[in-house]
C-alpha cells in the first residue's frame, strides 16, 4: 500500500476546499447551528428544573458526539462523491491506485474534516455553553474512537452502495445518521425505548458510548466492558464495509459499471 | 461478456515498443470494451492481459504503472487546475520529481498559459490536451488513446500526432490508438487491427492492407468492414 496515493486523494480534497467556501462554510455551519439551538435548549431546560441536572453536560454532550460521529461518516462519503460529481472514476479506476489505497484517502480526509468540525463544536460549546468536554475523563478515548470507527465503517459502506446502485443512491446516504440516532440512544437512555427498538441498539456501537457517558454524568459508573465491545463492533463493522465496497467494486469491474458509471442506467 | 453478449471474443494482439497499433472498427465493434479491459476497469471473462511482462490481474497496480490513457469520455476533473490535476495524478503514478515533469508536459501540449485555470473551463480541445498531458506524465511503457484527436482543431490535431510519433519513435512504450479518422491512422498507426462484432477481422500495415484487400484506400476498407464483415471473413479464410 502507497501512502503516496492515498495522500493524492487528501491533496485533491485539500485543492478543492482551499478555493470553495461551499465546501468549507458546511463543515462547520451545520455543526455550529447544532451546537447553538441544542446549547439554548439545554439551558431552558436548566432553568426549568431544579433538581440539579445539568443539561449541558448531558444533552449538548451527547449532541456533540451525536455530529462528531455524522461528520466522520460525511467526511468519507463527500471526499467520494466529488469523484461522483466529477466523473472521475474511470481516470482513478484505471490507474495504479488500489481500492485500499482510495479509502484510505477518504479516512485521511475525514479525520482532518471531522477534528476541524469538534474543534469548532468545541469552541462554541465550551465558549459560550460552558460544556466541561473534558470532565468526562478518559471515557472520552474510547467514546471518540468507537463513534470515529463506526462513522468510517458507515461512510465506506455508504460509498459502496452509491457505486453498486449509481450516482442517484446518494439520496439514501444522507439520511443514515439521522434513522441511527433513535436506536444510538443519544439524547434519551435506552430503557425509554420499547424492547425490540433496546435489542436494535445492542448493535449500534454509539449506544454503549451513549449510555456509558450517561451513566457516568448521573454519577454511575464507566463499563469498561460494554466499552470494549462497542468498540470491538465498531471494528467488526469496519471490516464489513470495507469487504463490502471491495465486492461492489470488483462487481462494477466484472460487469463494466466502472466503466460507464457517469451514465444513470446502471441498474 | 455483458450477460450472454459477447462484446469481444478471441481478441488477441500485442503491441511492442516503438510501435503505434490502431485499433479501428464501427461503432459497437469493441474498441471501448477492449481498452477498458486492458486499463483493468473491465473484467474480461477469459483469457489474459500483460503490460510490460506484468499480468493484470495478478499484479493490477504494477501493471497499471505502465499504462496510462487520454479518452474523450474521461476528461479530469473540471473543479481542479491543469497544474492541481497533474499533481494529483503524479502522485497516483508515482512520477519522480513530478514538478519538473509536469512543467515539462505542460510545455509539450502547450499548456503553460492554462496551468492555473480550471480544467472545467477549457474548451474541449484543451482538455484533450490536458488528458494527453497526464497520459504521458509517467512515460508509460503502454499508452492507450481512444479517439484522442476527436475533439481538436486539424492543426493542433496535426501537433498531437507529431507528439505521439515522438513517443513510440523515442523507444519509451508503445501506443494503442482508436480513430475513426481514415487519414489521421494512415499517417500514424505502424499497423493496424480492424474490429468487427468483437472479433479481428483484419491486421496488417494500414497503408498496404487496402491494396491487399482490392480497396481504393483504408477508408473503403473500413465502410467494407462495417458493412460486410461476412466476405471478409470469407475471403480470410
Amino acid at each position: 500500500m502507497s501512502l503516496r496515493r492515498s495522500a493524492a486523494i487528501v491533496l485533491r480534497q485539500f485543492y478543492l476546499m482551499r478555493g470553495s467556501a461551499a465546501r468549507v462554510v458546511p463543515l462547520f455551519a451545520w455543526v455550529g447551528v447544532d451546537i447553538v439551538l441544542w446549547g439554548f435548549m439545554s439551558r431552558y431546560l436548566n432553568a426549568l428544573t431544579s433538581a440539579g441536572l445539568n443539561f449541558v453536560v448531558t444533552l449538548l454532550g451527547a449532541v456533540l458526539l451525536w455530529d462528531f460521529f455524522t461528520r466522520v461518516m460525511q467526511g468519507v462519503t463527500m471526499t467520494f462523491f466529488e469523484d461522483v460529481w466529477s466523473r472521475n472514476f474511470l481516470n482513478l479506476f484505471a490507474s495504479p491506485l488500489r481500492i485500499s489505497e482510495y479509502l484510505g484517502g477518504l479516512i485521511m480526509s475525514s479525520i482532518v474534516t471531522s477534528l476541524a468540525g469538534l474543534v469548532f463544536m468545541l469552541i462554541i460549546a465550551s465558549g459560550v455553553f460552558q460544556l466541561p468536554f473534558f470532565g468526562y475523563g478518559v471515557v472520552l478515548i474510547p467514546a471518540l474512537l468507537i463513534l470515529f470507527f463506526f462513522g468510517i465503517a458507515l461512510g465506506i459502506a455508504a460509498t459502496g452502495m452509491v457505486l453498486r446502485m449509481g450516482p442517484a443512491a446518494e439520496w439514501f446516504v444522507w439520511p443514515i445518521p439521522a434513522l441511527l440516532a433513535p436506536f444510538a440512544a443519544v439524547y434519551y437512555p435506552l430503557t425509554t425505548l420499547p424492547r425490540w427498538m433496546q435489542y436494535a441498539s445492542r448493535i449500534i456501537p454509539p449506544s454503549y458510548v451513549f449510555q456509558n457517558i450517561r451513566g457516568l454524568v448521573s454519577g454511575g459508573t464507566v463499563s469498561w466492558a460494554s466499552l470494549a465491545f462497542g468498540a470491538g463492533l465498531a471494528l467488526l463493522y469496519l471490516l464489513i464495509a470495507s469487504w463490502f465496497f471491495s465486492r461492489m467494486y470488483r462487481h462494477g469491474v466484472r460487469t463494466g459499471l466502472i466503466a460507464r458509471y457517469s451514465s444513470e442506467t446502471l441498474n | 461478456m455483458y450477460g450472454d453478449n459477447a462484446a469481444v471474443d478471441h481478441v488477441s494482439f500485442e503491441v511492442t515498443s516503438n510501435e503505434i497499433v490502431g485499433l479501428l472498427g464501427p461503432n459497437g465493434a469493441g474498441k471501448t470494451t477492449t481498452i477498458n479491459m486492458l486499463l483493468g476497469v473491465l473484467q474480461p471473462s477469459a483469457g489474459d492481459i500483460s503490460i510490460a511482462g506484468v499480468d493484470l490481474t495478478r499484479d493490477r497496480s504494477v501493471a497499471l504503472g505502465c499504462t496510462n490513457f487520454a479518452a474523450v469520455y474521461a476528461q479530469l476533473p473540471g473543479n481542479l487546475t491543469v497544474y492541481q490535476n497533474l499533481r494529483v495524478f503524479g502522485l497516483i503514478y508515482g512520477v519522480k520529481q513530478v514538478a519538473t515533469r509536469i512543467h515539462e508536459v505542460l510545455r509539450e501540449f502547450d499548456l503553460i498559459r492554462f496551468r492555473d485555470t480550471k480544467c472545467g473551463v477549457l474548451s474541449s480541445g484543451e482538455q484533450t490536451r490536458v488528458s494527453l498531458a497526464k497520459a504521458m506524465l509517467n512515460r508509460p511503457r503502454l499508452l492507450l488513446l481512444d479517439e484522442p484527436t476527436a475533439s481538436l482543431d486539424p492543426s493542433t490535431a496535426h501537433d498531437v500526432r507529431a507528439h505521439i510519433r515522438e513517443f513510440a519513435s523515442s523507444g519509451s512504450g508503445g501506443v494503442l490508438w482508436t480513430s475513426h479518422n481514415m487519414y489521421e491512422v494512415q499517417e500514424v498507426c505502424d499497423r493496424v487491427l480492424f474490429l468487427s462484432r468483437g472479433k479481428i477481422l483484419l491486421e496488417g500495415d494500414p497503408r498496404r492492407l487496402p491494396e491487399e484487400r482490392g480497396k481504393a484506400s483504408l477508408e473503403e476498407l473500413f465502410i467494407a468492414v462495417a458493412r460486410e464483415p461476412l466476405s471478409l471473413e470469407i475471403s480470410e479464410q
